[in-house]
């Protein structure tokens, strides 16, 4: 048996395990890792000295946008930004237009992404059609086309009936049902978190309440079911504390955070700057330091970008109308980086790890650097300081809230399926 | 000063120097030509989004006497529910060369935006439940000028009543009157006092008779019909029972005691006693000192020269 | 505009000199006038409003008995450099006699450029048309940038542009602009 030369080794890099950070080479061949170890070769040397290396990052919230709104995102602009924030995997949300509520838009959204190729994009569904809150879509036939992740984000199921029969269904397979806490009633109109600020600028507010009061019910029906349930982008200090108790009574749930809910308040919205504007809103820092304190404690399973490019036009019109939702791919590891006052091994273990295991996709996400594992890989600095521009980014749309301010954590170069699409910050096409 | 976009960005010294100009712009409007020209050639835009006659005319009267020239742009509200056109109305009007938008619009920071999109000089003229510094700004007059307090109102107390919730006069008349130092007291049901309100420098009631017979001025806010319909309260009749300006509630003020009302008043719900028949009442008294207030706020955004001086170098 | 008093400028004319020019002035209103029955005094805002005052208590002395109309004018609505330089409004207009028909006497202390008094004179024209109107100033320092001359001067004193010129009732202070001393010395 001849010994093949690898195609790719990284030298010197600070190999990221769960039982901690290793110095260590990587070798990488026809898309598989094959070398773990000191003083590799190969055909192309990167020198990663003083940088991490870990398993590729896995987005659990990404608006793509396509089909429908080409003009904000489309899956090769979305695409380009997550490999360009280390992303090997992202989860499509389903409310595109048309909306991902049957077998044929998630085919075109797999098979889009597959040109792409980037990185791979797994479609979820959402669980009543059109997101209505009405018709259950069809579990079985969406598994069977590889959805794992059933929710309707945007809009949280209303109906408590629709979302037990939700549960009860999904438990006979293998998916999770995710939901958007809100209680529609309760926010009509709503522009940002209900507060002194909110009453200051006279607008209506998003009680924190209407998050709470829908993560309450749900948690109970996990707990009547049995079924699992993720919840996504929790903003309040009473979702940590409703999510850490479930998970003390063993209930099968899991919470995801966002990076802007780690780091920006509604204070910002003091300028009118619709860019600020975003669902579940920008909240206190009271909330901030308890979603920090879930996700030091483990109450928080994972950080998801909830990536929401919108056009200029549409983001250029008065706050009560403007549509919710900032930009996110690219800045998330800096951001949580930034925020977060945990280890590498942490942070790899919010943005990797458990949301490949959430989103059903653990077999080739999230995976260990070892020998013989799909090479999906991110190798980023977590002190490179760099200022957000909105116009240097990738995103088809602008609406970054971090234009202008400084973070730190960047990925330099990102390994999907064994090709080099990152290199040196720059994706190759 | 460029902008007047909310009551919050003036300072002391900014509402007295404001209120002062409103003198003198006041006798101006006493003369038998009450017209200057201190405004030649300079373009006011009205930029009415939410239909207000009132503070569109006394605006554009403002505008007139200190010779400026006027254009009013006045949209259907129907066409802008989406809001598209806003940034392109904006920065079409502009391309005319315009000094100032007077700018009225019923989302909250309509005006704070539009800076964003022009050089001139924006003018809030009501934003939403945000703010309405004009009208803050002719209620601090009409006050001070009554009491004979130019420059303060200490030791002053003024209770603001109603649907403070959805009202940005009482947002900016909270921030201007108190800068002036009288204490604000807010008077209606929780429902219509903003969340975390505790934490503006004002106290807060919910019974008018509690109040009513120890204020300086009774401020009423109006009550619209629809607020019954989203739960906050449960009925006119008993909105109107609790906080409305009855001749009982006026006969308990105090003899020196003025009763204000931004209009338009809501007669039988918020205005149960025809104001006509309050000695107290200044409710017509507001709307003859916006004009001058407002022609302050013109020339003081317009004429005052200060940043071109500093351009032009001009030593005159 | 500094205070007379403060230190560093040359006394060019003293309380007595004031009080002295105002008098005269006073008698040359009378004679060109013949009497004051239709003359009123517009002191204009701020500093021609005590000069004025000052002219019709002369006025009021010389002929017992008469009582000389006064009142005072601010022009800064009025001024052509409006958006050029700062202006703060002086005091509010006080006029409340009409003056169509009337002799004005407008009253300021220091003549310059001009622009204020043609600022004044347009600002006139808002409360009636005076039969005519008169100019009256304590110091005529020169540089006119328009067409217009007084018809009662205390005193004429050459100055260079930018000196300095501050006026009150404790007297008239030049005090000399930088290069104008240098030149002297």
């Amino acid at each position: 048996m001849t010994k093949s030369i690898p195609e790719l080794v990284f030298q010197n890099a600070s190999v990221v395990h769960p039982t901690g950070i290793v110095v260590a080479d990587v070798a990488i061949s026809k898309g598989i890792i094959v070398g773990v170890g000191t003083g590799l070769t190969g055909a192309r040397l990167i020198d990663a000295t003083g940088l991490h290396l870990s398993s590729g990052f896995v987005d659990l919230h990404t608006h793509l946008r396509e089909p429908g709104k080409e003009e904000a995102e489309t899956i090769q602009t979305g695409s380009r930004a997550a490999a360009l924030g280390g992303y090997t995997a992202v989860i499509a949300m389903p409310n595109t237009d048309p909306s991902q509520d049957c077998v044929a838009v998630v085919r075109f959204v797999q098979e889009k992404a597959k040109e792409v190729g980037l990185c791979e994009v797994v479609p979820s569904a959402c669980i009543t059609v059109g997101r209505r809150g009405e018709q259950l879509v069809p579990f079985a036939a969406l598994h069977e086309a590889g959805v794992r992740i059933f929710t309707d984000d945007g809009n949280g199921v209303q109906d408590p009936l629709i979302m037990r029969r939700a549960l009860e269904y999904s438990r006979d397979l293998d998916i999770v049902l995710a939901q958007h806490c809100e209680v529609a009633r309760l926010t009509q109109g709503a522009v940002m978190h209900e507060g002194e600020c909110c009453s200051s600028l006279g607008v209506p507010g998003w009680p924190a309440i209407a998050e709470e009061l829908m993560l309450h019910r749900d948690i109970e029906l996990v707990r009547l079911t049995g079924a699992p349930m993720h919840f996504l982008h929790l903003s309040t200090a009473g979702s940590v504390e409703l999510v850490r108790r479930a998970k003390a009574d063993g209930l099968p749930v899991t919470a995801e955070v966002t990076p802007h809910h780690l780091a920006l308040t509604d204070e910002l919205l003091g300028g009118f700057d619709t860019v600020f504007k975003v669902n579940p809103p920008l909240r206190t820092w009271a909330d901030i330091q308890a979603l920090k304190d879930g996700v030091a404690d483990g109450t928080i399973d994972a950080i998801a970008t909830d990536h929401a490019p919108h056009a200029a036009p549409a983001k250029d019109v008065p706050i009560d109308v403007a549509p919710p939702g900032m930009l996110g791919l690219e800045t998330a590891l800096g951001v949580a980086n930034t925020a977060l006052d945990v280890s590498e091994v942490r942070l790899v273990e919010l943005l990797s790890w458990n949301p490949a295991r959430i989103a059903g996709i653990q077999d080739r996400h999230g995976r260990p650097i070892a020998v013989g594992e799909v090479a999906n890989i991110a190798v980023w600095s977590s002190t490179k300081t760099w200022d957000v521009s909105r116009d240097a980014l990738a995103s088809k749309s602008k609406n970054t809230p971090y234009h202008g301010m400084t973070i730190r954590g960047k990925v330099k170069y990102t390994v999907f399926n064994g090709e080099l699409v990152v290199n040196d910050e720059r994706a190759v096409r | 000063m460029k902008h007047l976009l909310s009551a919050q960005d003036l300072t002391q010294n900014d509402i007295i120097a404001l209120l002062d100009m409103a003198d003198h712009m006041a006798e101006i409007n006493t003369r038998p030509v009450p017209k200057v020209p201190a405004l030649r050639g300079k373009t006011v835009v009205s930029v009415f989004f939410e239909d207000s006659t009132r503070t569109r005319l006394s605006f554009e009267t403002a505008a007139k006497r200190l010779s400026a020239d006027t254009m009013t742009f006045s949209a259907s509200t129907s066409s802008l529910n989406k809001g598209e056109s806003l940034r392109d109305t904006i920065e079409t009007l502009s391309a005319m060369r315009v000094d100032a938008f007077v700018v009225r619009h019923k989302s909250s920071g309509v005006p704070l935006q539009i800076t964003e999109w022009t050089d001139a000089s924006v003018i809030n003229a009501g934003d939403g439940w945000h703010q309405h510094p004009t009208q803050a700004l002719t209620d601090a007059f009409t006050i001070t000028r009554s009491f004979g307090t130019p420059h303060t109102l200490e030791g002053r107390t003024i209770a603001i009543v109603g649907d403070v919730l959805h009202s940005r006069v009482a947002r900016s008349n909270i921030a201007v009157l108190t800068k002036l130092g009288a204490k604000v007291v807010l008077v209606g049901p929780s429902t219509l006092i903003p969340i975390q309100a505790q934490q503006w420098p004002v106290e807060i009631l919910h019974s008018l008779d509690e109040v009513v017979a120890e204020v300086d001025v009774v401020y009423m806010l109006r009550m619209q019909r629809e607020r019954m319909e989203t739960a906050f309260v449960p009925s006119l009749g008993e909105y109107t029972a609790r906080f409305g300006l009855t001749p009982d509630r006026v006969s308990r003020m105090l003899a020196h005691a003025l009763v204000m009302h931004p209009g338009p008043m809501n007669r039988g719900i918020d205005m149960v006693v025809d104001p006509a028949q309050v000695s107290g009442s200044r409710i017509l008294q507001q709307v003859t000192n916006g004009i001058p207030v407002r022609m302050a706020v013109l020339f003081t955004l317009l004429g005052s020269g200060g940043s071109t001086a500093l351009a032009t170098g001009a030593d005159l | 505009m500094s205070s007379a008093g403060s230190l560093g400028g040359a006394v060019v004319l003293t309380s007595q000199d004031i009080s002295r020019a105002i008098t005269r002035i006073a008698h040359e209103i009378l004679e060109r006038n013949r009497g004051v029955d239709d003359v009123v005094l517009v002191g204009m805002q701020r500093g021609g409003v005590w000069i004025a005052d000052a002219i019709k208590a002369a006025l009021e002395r010389v002929e017992p008995g008469v009582s000389v109309g006064a009142g005072s004018i601010d022009v800064s609505m009025y001024r052509d450099d409006i958006g050029i330089r700062p202006i703060v409004p002086a005091a509010a207009t006080d006029i409340t006699v009409d003056l169509s028909g009337r002799t004005v006497v407008l009253v300021d202390d220091v003549l310059y450029t001009g622009r204020t008094v043609r600022a004044a004179l347009e600002a006139l024209n808002d409360y009636g048309r005076p039969r005519a109107v008169q100019l009256a100033v304590l110091v005529d320092r020169g540089h006119r940038e328009l067409p217009i001359r007084p018809d009662y001067v205390g005193k004429n004193i050459p100055t260079h542009f930018d000196d300095e010129v501050a006026v009150d009732e404790s007297g008239v202070v030049i005090t000399l602009a930088k290069h104008t001393k240098e030149n002297a010395s």
